[in-house]
């Protein structure tokens, strides 16, 4: 028996979650450091099972399994292929950030961070973060969707407690609603897969290594391809029901900005690759076009609309959406490149958007607004923050160097081998992420500072810096150095190329 | 004729009869301040009786007892479990109630609405089903008008008294139905009648819609259902919970037998299938509809449960042994929970005088915990992991779509968002707003130790049904096994 560290990881969230919990309430120091001390050996964890992962191997590694319902043939079955362990790292990177922003700043002037309820906030955050690494290590539908549901309910939450308290209501609700629906038809879906599975090979099982091999009918892939990808994908962001996304992600405060962004939006992603793709691959060929299509119109449509946005957060929403459409433009294209460059995007965004929502709710938690056009000069008083967000900037960009580039390249050339019409549309959303975030760069950090922010504006706290630096590191390594992590992902892309039929 | 078989048939009926004995004798001997000391006696009892029937009553295979009266099998048993158990928690939720807690006659009539429940879960016979159901219903008029004073209470009561009588006679029209044309009243035989043609198809569809009314009375689907919110809204409220889970679990007992075992002809079952499903797919529009604009907590329990029946619907049109299996693994995760939402809403009422959701603003900072289990309660009624009601929807979805009702379990996907959207605004009022006094938040909402007791225990047995889900399926299967 090895170490069970996928499942150590897995749990370490829910019994901090638990410790937090049955924490005295008046506690806040306390539980913010119960909470460091989580995130951190996850952190730590996650990194072990990044450096361990065997790069010259397919497949997947770590597998536990245990037993969990026979009769119904489902097991708690863990197990990280090449996509699935630097998502898991995203998450211990993102928990560990998230955890240091979040732990505030009592001064009566700036109340950045969670001062609210603190214990509550933090051990509603861990329950998500246990749904999600539920998610990206479970090889058992059911068990997928079992923590796929765990991350949808503490948004809710986590959106209507501590969120920006003119949308909370709204955004939560009809955040809420969204993935609700969404998860729900893929578990119709993944029923249906459930029982065909039983037709074809006598096994009851909800087990994902077995279905990848249960051969489906091609008529029946084709029926319920749509219903399971679009499900998770709705999570994911995909033009036309990416809509609660912006609006979930300006209610929310910064925290769960990071989280919902920066790894739940991956989580809609995987799933619909780990289920719609590679357990449907007949039907994912049959809809490719039209996955394609709604990804490219959301990686232009976003970055247009990000672009006219005057509220930084929604810019950055947007954003968010146009990235993700490119984690599905690659997914669409089934083939090498473009995968490979989608496992790398869903990293790169993960980190980059989460210093990006880090940097817009220091700003706010300092300005009270973040309205563009009322904001200037921040980089005198926040010098730091404003060099994590140039970062982030050229990640977004694509710029050479940093990890967006990396990522973005293979997508591009994988649309160019399918349709490369697509492509030269697409490239389109290049020009127009670099001009919204240079004009952002130029209007919000340099440029005069409006006088009502003089002397209001204080720098901010080393937690914050530590936060940032984390985020940056990650993106310049990957940017400077591919092989850290592209080698990992392409084990992962030649797994799936297989169940594609080698194409 | 009276040997061990038929004494352990009956062994948890005994045991609740000698429970409700203690009752009666001691019960004068305290004095008034104590009187409310019977909930713990009652509940003492129910728990030893299970523990004692589970140790000493366990069935083996199937057998008739009881001269064929009774069906002794795992299916029963585990029902048995279930009711003794939401027994158990109510009484104990009527202690600190003020008009019920210091009346014995009020445990004792829950005691014996007990007895009716248990027998309806095993009764393998026409007539004594129909006894076991008014033993269970009788009680249950009586208690839901027992605040006299109160004329919502009293409406509650009459109502339901009425809605009752006149379905159980028409019930009671469709078993004599079933005796005048075949000649016997026992369920397993009737199976054999059917199969050899003994009763016309147009007289059995008669009788099984005749039948089907009295059962949706129990279980309340649309369009029988119309007495639950007043009901609900108007009974005390321990009681009310206990109407809207094992009263109604006891429906789906009887529906699972009766149905499984008498009509499972493929000419007859195709008619009562569509049937159920039409009335389930509409019992969930409808229930979840009607639950959007309400304001009382109870009302709003009454009409979820209106939907919820129709959920577990969908696993008796399955007509599958993962069907009656996911019948009573939902029943199972409902009974814990919404006993638990009750619950709540008693402790609530209890503390406050009030029942409206919007009274329930700033719950969580007043009292963490109880907010946590509020949580607990309404996001396994949404089916939510890791909550018992995320397994039990899967489970009931999963035998719909085996049986190929798809179009039935999309459905139910999409009235269960609907749901969603009440049950997690009603968390709202507790997570979010503030009362209007802020200084009254730092006043907990007292939770007297018969409250804490029963509200821990459901909570846990919320979860526990939600995460640890594998004993639970295995013996709702092993019940559905009996059934085929």
């Amino acid at each position: 028996m090895t170490f069970p560290v996928l499942s150590i990881i897995t749990f370490t969230p829910l019994v901090a979650a638990l410790i937090l919990l049955l924490m005295p309430v008046n506690r806040k120091n306390e539980a913010r450091v119960v909470a460091l001390a989580s995130a951190t050996f996850a952190l730590i964890l996650s990194l072990w099972v990044y450096f361990n992962y065997d790069q010259s191997i397919a497949g997947y590694q770590f597998v536990e399994k245990y037993e969990w319902l026979p009769a119904l043939g489902i097991s708690l079955h863990f197990g990280v292929d090449g996509i699935g362990a630097p998502l898991v790292l995203l998450t211990g990177v993102v928990m560990f950030t998230g955890v240091l922003i979040s732990w505030g700043d009592d001064n009566p002037h700036v109340m950045a961070g969670i001062q609210d309820r603190p214990r509550e906030f933090f051990a509603f955050l861990f329950i998500l973060a246990w749904g999600v690494l539920g998610v990206f290590v479970s090889l058992d539908l059911f068990m997928l969707i079992f923590f796929y549901e765990i991350a949808v309910f503490p948004m809710y939450l986590l959106i209507v407690i501590w969120g920006w308290s003119v949308t909370r209501e709204y955004a939560a609700m009809k955040l809420t609603l969204y993935l609700l629906i969404g998860s729900v038809v893929s578990l119709v879906g993944a029923l249906a897969m459930y029982f065909a599975q039983y037709q074809n090979t006598g096994v009851l099982t909800f087990n994902m290594l077995t279905m990848e091999s249960a051969r489906f009918s091609p008529s029946f892939q084709i029926i319920w391809f749509l219903p399971v990808f679009l499900g998770f994908a709705v999570l994911g962001g995909i033009w036309p029901l990416h809509n609660w996304s912006p609006d979930g992600h300006v209610a929310a405060p910064t925290a769960v900005s990071m989280f919902h962004a920066g790894v739940l939006m991956k989580l809609g992603a995987f799933a619909a690759l780990r289920v719609g793709i590679m357990l449907l691959p007949e039907g994912a060929k049959y809809w490719q076009w039209l996955i394609m299509a709604f990804a490219a119109i959301a990686v232009v449509y976003g970055a247009y609309i990000a672009f006219v946005q005057k509220d930084f957060k929604y810019m950055v929403g947007f954003s968010s959406v146009s990235h993700m459409g490119l984690v599905m433009l690659g997914f669409s294209t089934l083939n090498a490149d473009g995968l490979l460059g989608s496992g790398l995007q869903m990293f790169s965004h993960g980190a980059m958007t989460a210093l990006f929502f880090a940097v817009v709710g220091m700003i706010y938690d300092r300005a009270h607004t973040r309205q563009i056009p009322e904001l200037g000069g921040m980089s005198k008083a926040m010098p730091f923050a404003t060099v994590g967000f140039i970062i982030g900037g050229l990640v977004s960009m694509g710029m050479p160097l940093f990890s967006g580039f990396i990522a973005e390249f293979p997508i591009f050339m994988g649309v160019w081998q399918v349709h490369w019409f697509v492509a030269v549309i697409c490239s389109i959303s290049i020009v127009i992420t670099a001009a919204y975030i240079m004009r952002n760069i130029r209007q919000v950090f340099f440029g005069d500072m409006p006088e009502k922010f003089e002397g209001h504006i204080t720098d901010i706290t080393i937690l914050d810096k530590v936060a940032i630096t984390t985020l940056c590191i990650f993106m310049i390594v990957i940017g400077a150095y591919p092989k850290f992590m592209a080698p990992m992902v392409q084990t992962g892309v030649e797994y799936i190329m297989r169940l594609l039929g080698g194409s | 004729m009276f040997t061990s078989i038929s004494f352990a048939s009956i062994l948890p009926e005994i045991l609740i009869l000698i429970v409700g004995m203690l009752v009666l004798i001691i019960e004068p001997f305290w004095k008034e301040e104590k009187r409310r000391n019977v909930g713990w006696l009652t509940a003492g009892g129910l728990f030893a009786a299970m523990l004692i029937s589970f140790l000493a009553g366990q069935p083996g295979a199937p057998t008739s007892a009881l001269g064929g009266m009774i069906r002794f099998d795992w299916l029963g048993f585990f029902f048995k479990m279930l009711f003794m158990f939401a027994g158990a928690a109510t009484a104990l939720l009527m202690m600190d109630h003020e008009q019920l807690g210091k009346r014995g006659e009020a445990y004792l009539l829950l005691l014996a609405s007990l007895i009716g429940m248990n027998l309806m879960a095993v009764s393998s016979d026409l007539i004594m089903l129909f006894l076991a159901i008014e033993t269970a219903s009788i009680p249950l008029y009586a208690l839901a008008g027992f605040m006299l004073g109160d004329d919502k209470s009293t409406e509650a009561g009459f109502k339901y008294l009425l809605f009752g009588i006149l379905t159980t006679t028409i019930m009671l029209y469709g078993f004599s139905l079933v005796f005048g044309f075949s000649g016997t009243t026992d369920i397993y035989q009737l199976a054999e009648m059917f199969r050899v043609g003994a009763i016309a198809p147009l007289a059995a569809f008669g009788i099984l819609a005749l039948i089907l009314v009295g059962i949706g009375f129990k279980v309340a689907f649309v369009p029988f259902h119309f007495w639950a919110p007043d009901v609900y809204e108007g009974s005390p409220t321990p009681v009310a919970g206990f109407l809207s889970t094992a009263s109604k679990a006891a429906g789906y007992a009887v529906l699972l037998r009766l149905f499984f075992i008498a009509f499972p002809e493929p000419s007859l079952s195709a008619s009562w299938t569509t049937t159920l499903a039409i009335i389930a797919a509409i019992s969930m529009i409808v229930g979840n509809l009607l639950a959007l604009p309400q304001t009382n907590i109870k009302r709003l329990l009454a009409y979820s449960s209106i939907a919820h029946t129709g959920y577990t619907l969908i696993g008796v049109v399955a007509l599958t042994q993962l069907g009656a299996a996911s019948v009573v693994f939902y029943l199972a995760a409902y009974i814990l929970t919404n006993l638990l939402a009750f619950g709540i809403a008693m402790a609530f009422s209890k503390a406050t005088g009030l029942e409206n959701i919007q009274d329930y603003a700033g719950m969580s900072r007043r009292s963490p915990w109880l907010g946590l289990m509020m949580l607990t309660a309404f996001l396994s009624l949404t089916g939510m992991p890791p909550f018992g009601g995320f397994v039990a929807k899967v489970v009931v979805f999963a035998a719909g779509i085996q049986a190929g009702y798809v179009w039935l379990v999309v459905l139910g996907v999409i009235t269960s968002v609907i749901g969603a959207y009440y049950y997690l605004n009603a968390l709202k009022f507790v997570y979010l707003y503030r009362m209007p006094n802020q200084d009254e938040e730092n006043h907990p909402i007292p939770l007297s130790r018969p409250y804490a007791i029963a509200l821990v225990a459901l909570t846990l047995g919320v979860i526990l049904i939600g995460t640890i889900f594998a004993p639970w399926f295995n013996w709702s299967d092993a019940g559905a096994l009996n059934l085929f």
